[in-house]
């Protein structure tokens, strides 16, 4: 017989268990998919998740999609941590590209060592400002910030398009809708000869480094958990909760903006009309996957890198949908959720004979 | 400039026709919502709607098949969502979000070889009485089964809600899950009913976009329809009736935006398009700024997990 127990504490192991468990079972159901559509099940799971990382530039693709993916998550986790759901990092994204892209354009064909750090700073400061339209909304007004978040998204990507088909869109540039090339000093150096990862790299381990200290040496991380698992006992404990959402929104679209940054000023150089592959709602799933914690993000980054560069290599090798890698994304999150139940619950079996 | 009075009419019946999705779904998520459930994957079921009615259609030749199928396939994929929240308690938003996510990756995967194939005409009813009355007869007639569905929903739903038993059950579950638990009633199973709900009526929204508005399959055709939905809910304070004068108004703005656009109105077209979201944003300011009313209205244990020891 098989009986369910609920535990008196949530345990710890299991706490850090269950990621892997949901990856397990991920790797099971999506072979059950390929099989589903006609495919080997393991060869299609090896060209999803070996062999696109299998060499030098695979690797270094596998970064490079990594990085805004882990910054991003990183950002969203000081809001999830207390409790505010911000689903519009793909919009804040969006919006500090916008800005930084802006910036880029003025020093157009200009050189100098100023010109990456104001254009860096543009981008975090763009997705701020973005990410506090939920924040002042939902402690001034009420409003619901999940839906508010969300629609910003479209609105960003609606701007973006605008400006890149109008009045930025490169006079030489056959109306293609793209902005001119940015001068060399507004572009993030790349790392290695031939390979596209870029010192985008850094901001995102610096936002790990800072986060982790934030959350686990400091007062405002003491209070942001607090917050997180009771806004009765933070308001109690006299905490300004207002200003609390505001700053945690600030610090999650700094993070978004600046991931914007390096998706426009890393190899590619200009704005154009699809920055990011959902990059700001695929991170929502890393920031649970690294249970909203720094290290465990970079693990959960690298993860989810590879179901981007597994749809791409399985489309090209076997003709697989590259929409598979959003199922998978998808997946992992349900079955992260789905396993946090024995976090909380034992599952006992009790033998027959007593 | 003479205003034709029909032309009045069929803008009013196109403003209504693009007001249908957003009726059904918001109807079924507030169903949902009522019984205290936060589901936010509409956008995943609607869309998954689409393709299955889309498909469906394609691939039986039959209309009803297509429909019930349609909605068939938003109850399987809510089963996923009303397993988890229910059954492993997991947390709500969470759980709708993966929803979402997973249903536009399904979809676009089960899609790729319906882009680019025709629909087919799916029949209108009353269509020979249109021409009989000024103004009113093309807002009555000619449209689809579906249309009046969606136009009598809200008004049979606030009847369920007020007037009958379960409809009181359904609320009572929503407003105090331990009383009405204390009570005989098993929580988990009415929920679970009222997520399937939901979902059916999201996969009929779907289907509505693929099959009837704009017949033919295309990735990602619901384009934030779900998210507009999951604001109407709030918009109308949990009212069904309210929901339509929502509905209304989303759909005037889609239908305006296409005709500022054929008269060359010179505002940038991405400006029209983003319009809808941002007077989503607007109203749900105004309707929230009240704290206390939503308070009041919204069913008090939405989107928190009941769990009882057995």
């Amino acid at each position: 017989m098989i009986k369910i127990v609920k535990r008196d504490q949530p345990s710890r192991a299991i706490f850090f268990f269950t990621p892997v468990l949901a990856i397990f079972l991920t790797l099971v159901a999506g072979g059950l998919i390929f099989f589903i559509l006609g495919f080997k099940p393991f060869e299609a799971l090896k060209f999803f998740f070996i062999v696109p990382i299998a060499d030098k530039y695979g690797f270094s693709e596998l970064l490079l999609k990594a990085t805004p993916l882990c910054l991003i998550a990183i950002g969203l986790s000081f809001c999830f941590k207390s409790n505010n759901w911000n689903i519009g990092a793909e919009g804040q994204l969006t919006f500090g590209a916008i800005v930084s892209g802006g910036v880029a354009l003025l020093f157009y064909e200009q050189e100098g060592f100023y010109i990456l750090p104001i254009v860096i700073l543009a981008g975090a400061i763009g997705g701020m400002l973005y990410a506090s339209i939920p924040a002042i909304l939902k402690t001034y007004f009420n409003t619901n910030e999940i839906l508010v978040s969300l629609m910003l998204v479209y609105v960003s990507k609606l701007i973006l398009d605008y400006l890149v088909v109008g009045p930025w869109s490169n006079p030489e540039g056959f109306n293609f809708p793209e902005t001119r090339q940015f001068s060399d000093s507004a572009k993030l150096p790349l790392l290695f000869e031939g390979l596209r990862i870029h010192a985008g790299i850094f901001l995102a381990l610096a936002a790990v480094v800072i986060s982790w200290f934030v959350f686990y040496k400091t007062y405002l991380g003491f209070q942001m958990k607090v917050s997180g698992f009771s806004l009765k006992t933070a308001k109690y404990a006299g905490y300004k909760g207002k200003k609390m959402i505001i700053l945690v929104f600030l610090i999650s679209g700094a993070c978004a903006g600046l991931a914007g940054v390096g998706e426009i000023t890393g190899p590619i150089g200009q704005l154009h009309r699809e920055i990011s592959p959902d990059y700001g709602f695929t991170a929502i799933i890393v920031a649970f996957l690294g249970r909203l914690h720094p290290v465990g993000i970079i693990f959960a980054s690298l993860v989810v890198a590879i179901t981007y560069l597994g749809a791409e290599t399985a489309q090209i090798f076997m003709q697989i949908p590259k929409y598979t890698g959003q199922v998978f994304q998808g997946m992992i999150l349900f079955f992260l959720l789905a396993s946090d139940y024995l976090l909380f619950f034992k599952i006992k079996f009790i033998g027959s004979k007593k | 400039m003479i205003i034709d009075i029909n032309f009045v009419g069929l803008i009013i019946a196109s403003i209504m026709a693009s007001a249908v999705p957003l009726i059904l779904a918001s109807c079924g998520e507030l169903i949902t919502e009522r019984s205290g459930v936060l589901n936010l994957g509409v956008e995943g079921m609607m869309i998954i709607g689409a393709i299955s009615g889309f498909a469906l259609m394609t691939v039986t030749g039959s209309l009803i098949i297509a429909i019930f199928g349609a909605m068939l396939a938003g109850v399987l994929i809510s089963t996923i969502f009303a397993f988890l929240t229910q059954t492993l308690i997991t947390n709500h938003v969470a759980t709708g979000l993966a929803l979402t996510i997973f249903g536009i990756g399904i979809s676009a995967m089960i899609g790729k070889n319906f882009v680019g194939i025709p629909g087919k005409e799916f029949p209108v009813l009353f269509e020979g009485l249109k021409d009989t009355l000024p103004l009113l007869g093309p807002i009555l007639f000619g449209h689809s089964i579906v249309f009046y569905f969606a136009f009598t929903l809200p008004f049979v739903t606030s009847y369920f809600l007020k007037k009958t038993k379960i409809g009181l059950i359904v609320r009572a579950v929503g407003d105090s899950p331990e009383s009405a638990s204390n009570q005989g009633i098993n929580v988990r199973l009415v929920r679970y009913a009222c997520i399937l709900y939901g979902g059916a009526m999201s996969g009929l929204a779907g289907a509505y976009l693929s099959m009837i508005y704009t017949p033919q399959w295309i990735e990602n055709m619901t384009g934030g329809r779900g998210w507009i939905a999951l604001a109407l809910v709030v918009f109308s304070t949990w009212n069904p009736i309210k929901i339509l004068i929502g509905a209304m108004i989303f759909g005037g703005l889609t239908i305006i935006q296409f005709h500022m656009q054929a008269i060359g109105v010179r505002i940038p077209v991405q400006f029209l398009t983003a319009l809808p979201y941002i007077v989503t944003i607007i109203v749900l300011v105004v309707i929230s700024r009240d704290s206390r009313k939503i308070r009041l209205s919204t069913p008090s244990s939405l989107g928190k997990s009941f769990y009882k020891d057995n």
